[in-house]
């Protein structure tokens, strides 16, 4: 076995691991807090990258800028983008998932799916049918790193992705606003009681989930270097693949999943086939479905509707 | 007898029927009986997803996985690619059966789970059913699929490339298919169906068996889209793995949703109004805009491309209709309540009207509705 080849892959897995892990908080926080699998988030994401290629090709930005002018459009780009998103995951709740709270549980997942299909289409109008190249503003060196090498953007990636991570985790853990959310998911009702106003509550938690899911879009776009409207369906499907692996509902679980997933990918495309990635995901997913229903960090779900 | 008496009251349904008995009689434009049998295919996909979702209440999105499955099964049984030719109408069955236990082999280890890892399960399996016949080259022909498909023959007369006898032949399955779907939505096992997709927990305190129920739901759901593969594949002559992507899935989705979950006659509704209406009314309004927008100088009309937003109207349909009327156009007379009436207060979503108020008082009263 070529071992060299392996660390790279393995540098490899956690660069795409790190971006289904930042996907996957979005899945885990919204299943956690109402319960749905929001299958437009994955489009919510792509969205991210479509926002961003527009917001840096009306910026001007190439590779050629200064570094100042490279760095303010991306810093511009990033937050543009986190905000749109954002305000996209709250607008998507408020007309689309609210109305239908506590209704029986096909008409949201339908609705999910149908806010799903129209983001992609609209994407798909925007853009066209086609992958869209995405400016190359930052240089791609690679470090050596032994007998392996990394490349600056997969650093860059990793770094923002975990940046991400460890804000999400103290903001749920640590503030006010991120005790109300984990007192909403436990037991809304108790939490309504203690003064909590549950529907902001959820309306954070989308447009957390939405941020995160935005700022992956970017992230994404400068590290292939192109987007594609359909991105969306499959990152989204895997991502919450790696939600439900970690423990849905759990959000370091999700950030585990993600790059359990990432390796599996990656592994799958190196030693078997890049065509059969996909399905052994999936094949995953549903043998921990069978084996381990509650994901490997999970809290324990009830086996009903 | 007891059947047709059964059947009588559906006076309109069999007034429709005539007329498409009739209908190949009357136009003669085999283009036209050509979208009729293919709408016809959908129909019977359609009925069969009305089983998993308007019956038992599960969501199904990888449906054209089933229909993938039967279609494959025949092609591979009747064509030059294994130098197989088994006859059509055995392997009709066989297709259909094997669709089937592809259904129970899903549902099996998923079907205990929450409803709604199921959607995403099936979601999953619908990528992977096309996407292993794509990278199976040698033994489904890959990209290129199978092509040269034996046409059916009935007592020495060859089906050809003329729709007409196919149009028949879907004909006469929808009609058996279903009487046959009516008489089991009333049997044990439909009301078992319909009770499990009404409240699971009442259903299997009842003594219903949630898992065997569900299963045998997904597999006479998944048995239908086999019918729908081997006739559609037969007709069309070649399978390819694009033709089971994602998009077809979720039109015959649409297509249930739209005309009414749980309604046999609304869902065969459902699925001839949407065929007809991206196949001909999406193309002719492109065309009448193009036009409008050429004779009034606007060139806004004349760039739209109606075909090419079907989807983005799909949906957006879908969201629409859930909002406002999730019981469909025609719905079942069940299927309102279910789909709008608020659960308990008392489950662990929080409904979209909650106040202090509604939390304190939860116990004693249940607010409902808005």
């Amino acid at each position: 076995m070529d071992w060299t080849l392996f660390a790279l892959q393995l540098i490899n897995g956690l660069t795409l691991g790190a971006i289904y892990a930042v996907i996957a908080l979005g899945y885990t926080m919204v299943y956690g807090i109402i319960e749905l699998i929001n299958f437009a988030h994955g489009d919510v994401y792509t969205a991210g990258s479509f926002v961003a290629l527009a917001l840096l090709t009306l910026l001007g930005a190439t590779r050629h800028m200064a570094a100042a002018g490279i760095a303010f459009a991306l810093i511009v780009t990033f937050l543009a983008t986190m905000l749109i998103m954002g305000t996209t995951g709250i607008v998507i709740e408020r007309f689309a998932y609210r109305p239908l709270r506590g209704r029986q549980r096909l008409a949201p997942l339908l609705t999910a799916i149908g806010v799903s299909f129209s983001l992609e289409n609209l994407l798909q109008l925007w853009m066209g049918p086609s992958p869209v190249p995405f400016p190359q503003v930052l240089p791609n060196p690679f470090f050596a790193l032994g007998p392996v090498s990394i490349g600056q953007m997969q650093l860059v990636v990793i770094f923002s992705s975990l940046v991400m991570m460890l804000a999400l985790h103290f903001f749920v853990q640590g503030t006010k606003l991120g005790r109300a959310m984990r007192a909403t998911a436990q037991d809304w009702m108790a939490a309504a009681i203690m003064g909590i106003d549950i529907n902001k509550t959820i309306a954070l938690t989308f447009f957390i989930g939405s941020v995160l899911a935005g700022a992956g879009g970017v992230i994404t776009g400068l590290y292939y270097g192109n987007v594609w409207f359909i991105n969306g369906f499959r990152a989204g499907l895997i991502a919450f693949t790696a939600a439900v692996l970690g423990g849905i509902g759990n959000t370091t679980g999700a950030a585990l999943g993600g790059f359990v997933i990432g390796f599996v990918e990656v592994m799958t495309a190196q030693y078997i086939g890049f065509q059969w990635a996909e399905v052994t995901i999936f094949s995953v997913l549903i043998l921990v479905l069978i084996f381990r229903p509650t994901g490997l960090l999970g809290q324990q779900l009830p086996e009903r509707t | 007898m007891r059947v047709l008496g059964r059947l009588l009251p559906y006076r309109t349904a069999l007034g429709l029927l005539v007329l498409f008995l009739l209908y190949p009689l009357i136009d003669h434009n085999a283009g036209h009986i050509n979208s009729a049998a293919d709408a016809a295919v959908f129909v019977l996909l359609a009925l069969g997803l009305n089983i998993v979702v308007g019956f038992a209440g599960l969501l199904d999105l990888g449906y054209a996985a089933f229909f993938a499955i039967g279609s494959y099964t025949y092609a591979l049984a009747a064509s030059p690619f294994y130098h197989v030719h088994l006859p059509f109408w055995p392997m009709l069955l066989v297709a259909a059966l094997t669709a089937g236990v592809f259904g129970i082999l899903l549902g099996a280890p998923t079907l205990r789970l929450r409803g709604d890892y199921l959607a995403i399960v099936t979601l999953g399996f619908g990528e992977i059913v096309p996407t292993v016949f794509l990278n199976l080259p040698k033994y489904t022909g890959g990209t290129n699929g199978v092509v040269g498909i034996d046409q059916p023959v009935l007592f020495g007369y060859q089906f050809g490339f003329n729709p007409t006898p196919y149009y028949y032949t879907l004909i006469a399955i929808i009609m058996v298919s279903v009487v046959a779907i009516l008489r089991l939505r009333d049997s044990r096992l439909g009301r078992a169906w319909l009770a499990v997709r009404e409240d699971e927990v009442a259903a299997a305190s009842m003594g219903v068996n949630l898992v065997a129920t569900k299963l045998t739901a997904f597999s006479f759901g998944a048995f239908f889209s086999g019918f729908a593969g081997a006739l559609y594949v037969a007709k069309l002559g070649v399978v390819s793995p694009d033709q089971f992507n994602f998009t077809v899935s979720f039109t015959i989705l649409a297509m249930v949703v739209l005309g009414g979950m749980g309604n046999v006659f609304g869902v065969i509704a459902g699925a001839g109004i949407l065929y007809e209406f991206q196949t001909l009314f999406l193309v002719d309004l492109t065309q009448w805009s193009h036009g409008l927008g050429h004779a009034w100088g606007i060139p806004l009309l004349t760039k739209l491309d109606f075909v090419n937003l079907k989807f983005l109207l799909y949906g957006l349909g879908l969201v629409f209709l859930m909002l406002l009327r999730p019981e469909g156009i025609f719905p079942e007379r069940r299927i309102r309540a279910i789909m709008t009436e608020r659960e308990s207060v008392a489950t662990e979503i929080p409904p979209a009207d909650v106040s202090v108020a509604d939390a304190r008082v939860a116990d004693s009263h249940p607010p409902r509705g808005s």
